[in-house]
């Protein structure tokens, strides 16, 4: 037991960034199964960490209505930026949804009265236990892995490969990707709600372009096949800089060195290589 | 059953289409022909909602279908298939008509995340349903095999499949000879012949002339954006205009026969 509490009050804050990460690898799984290449992901969540400690900081409501507010309003704003930025694709779609990041990392800057600008938001009461956290990924996964293996889950898969035969085969491919685009969205925003109660302190630099590309790259080294490939990547993400900690100065190098190995050598992601070694020994 | 009443195409500046005039009847086997670039493809995105016509106007059993999105004319029962193969590579066989097979049936949420024994036994029938569309085309055998992996004539019969899998009325063919050896036409000559006979309108777009002769009650051929001949397969054969597009005019007398 004491060893267990002297290993929380060190990797407390790890482990339930690990979990928050897995969330944000399963908000963007979400998108790029079905093929869109979207950066949105970090403004969603900060949406949502804003909402929520807003909320949290300035009225008495419960914790459990702070964070489906984190949830809602990144959905709420998803739809309204679907009908223009969905027309895209490819790399066009990426560059509209990174313009949108930017658009709410300035907005937040600029709002001083109500977020407090570059300064963030102090003193966010640390409500996310690891019960939060733990609940959230485990219906997170139970959902995705349960779409990924049903109809609509396959509709996804065959979007992502070709999305003007899915279309012909009678299939609204715009009402799907519009569901994935929103409800990668809410994952997103919750994500940012229950790691903005844990980490005591928001600001808007936490949620700009390097966030969201962390996000994406968790999304695409664990690889889009599968949940079970966005936890992966999230765990690899998280935990690499921790275990490099000996290294110093030359962590980031090194970081970026393994990911750079990892996506040369497994292009399809690792949940992919991990089962073919698996599907080998069987 | 479907017509297509003086539909113009242009993009941009290139007129594609001009005063085009066509009509499908409900069952038999109709052929479109002319020589590349004549504007045949386009008429099959035309129909299919890919592209929007610049004039004119499309119906199909009693539907205007100007403005419809293409899954919305799937539905009402109009399936292709494509030039350039757009099987799903990465999805078994099986996978690849179940993803057609879908929207028939209405799916909700529940149905999603809490599968029940009802789903399972629904699966199970959708399941049997594919394989008895595989085995129209002659593909039950490979159900679980990638379709990135089937030969290039396996792959143009799986995406008949797949277009079958829909329940159309009207089945638009494009090229589906192509790249094909001649056993291979000359068995889905014999496979098309049986959709034909089973109740289904087919309009096929083939280069092959012994293909599209051999096959199709009605001809129509277009050329650079016009249709330039329309009959039986006899009449065309026999019609200057079509010789003359395809092997070009002599500019003196014909020396030999």
């Amino acid at each position: 037991m004491e060893w267990l509490e002297s290993f929380w009050s060190i990797y407390g804050t790890l482990v339930l960034s690990l979990g928050t990460n897995i969330l944000l690898a399963l908000s963007i799984y979400l998108t790029l199964c079905c093929g869109l290449l979207t950066v949105a992901n970090a403004a969603f969540m900060g949406i949502g960490a804003y909402t929520a400690a807003l909320l949290t900081l300035n009225t008495g409501i419960p914790f459990f209505i702070a964070l489906l507010a984190g949830a809602l309003l990144p959905a709420m704003t998803a739809a309204l930026l679907a009908p223009p930025t969905l027309r895209l694709s490819g790399v066009y779609l990426a560059m509209a949804t990174l313009a949108f990041g930017e658009i709410v990392r300035i907005a937040i800057l600029n709002t001083e009265s109500l977020t407090g600008g570059a300064l963030g938001l102090n003193g966010i009461p640390q409500m996310t236990g690891l019960i939060h956290v733990a609940l959230a990924v485990c219906l997170a996964m139970y959902f995705l892995l349960r779409m990924a293996r049903s109809r609509f889950g396959r509709t996804l898969t065959a979007i992502s490969q070709d999305e003007t035969a899915t279309e012909l085969m009678g299939l609204n491919v715009r009402a799907y990707q519009l569901t994935v685009f929103i409800s990668g969205a809410a994952l997103a925003g919750l994500a940012g709600a229950l790691n903005a109660h844990f980490t005591f302190f928001i600001s808007p630099g936490e949620y700009g372009f390097e966030r969201g590309v962390e996000i994406l790259a968790m999304g695409i080294l664990g690889g889009a096949g599968s949940p079970w490939g966005a936890v992966v990547g999230a765990t690899v993400i998280t935990l690499l800089p921790e275990a490099l900690r000996g290294l110093g100065h030359f962590r980031p190098l090194m970081n970026g060195l393994i990911l750079i190995l990892i996506i040369l050598y497994s292009p399809r992601g690792l949940w992919d290589l991990l089962r073919a070694r698996h599907l080998q020994r069987a | 059953m479907l017509a297509l009443s003086s539909i113009a195409k242009n993009f941009g500046g290139l007129q594609v289409l001009r005063g085009f005039n066509l009509s499908v009847p409900a069952r038999g086997i109709f052929g479109l022909i002319g020589p590349n670039g004549a504007g045949k493809t386009t008429v099959f995105n035309l129909i299919t909602g890919l592209l929007a016509p610049s004039a004119g106007t499309i119906e199909f059993a009693g539907y205007r279908l100007n403005g419809w999105a293409p899954h919305r004319i799937t539905r009402a029962g109009i399936a292709r298939t494509f030039q350039n193969i757009r099987v799903f590579k990465e999805m078994t066989v099986m996978e690849n008509v179940l993803v057609a097979l879908g929207e028939r049936r209405h799916y909700g949420a529940r149905q999603i995340f809490f599968p029940g024994r009802q789903i399972r036994m629904l699966e199970q029938r959708e399941r049997e349903q594919a394989r008895e569309v595989l085995a129209r085309v002659g593909l039950a055998a490979k159900s679980d095999s990638l379709a990135g992996q089937l030969s290039y004539g396996e792959q143009r019969r799986l995406e008949i499949a797949r277009a079958l899998a829909t329940e159309p009325k009207l089945l638009l063919l494009d090229e589906p000879a192509a790249g094909m050896n001649s056993a291979e036409k000359q068995q889905l000559m014999g496979e098309v012949v049986k959709l034909g006979e089973a109740g289904l309108g087919i309009m096929i777009i083939e280069h092959d002339m012994r293909f599209v002769m051999g096959l199709c009650e009605r001809i129509t051929v277009l050329n650079f954006g016009e249709v330039i001949a329309e009959g039986t397969p006899d009449e065309i054969r026999a019609n200057d205009a079509v010789v003359e597009a395809y092997l070009g005019q002599d500019e003196t007398e014909p020396a030999a026969s």
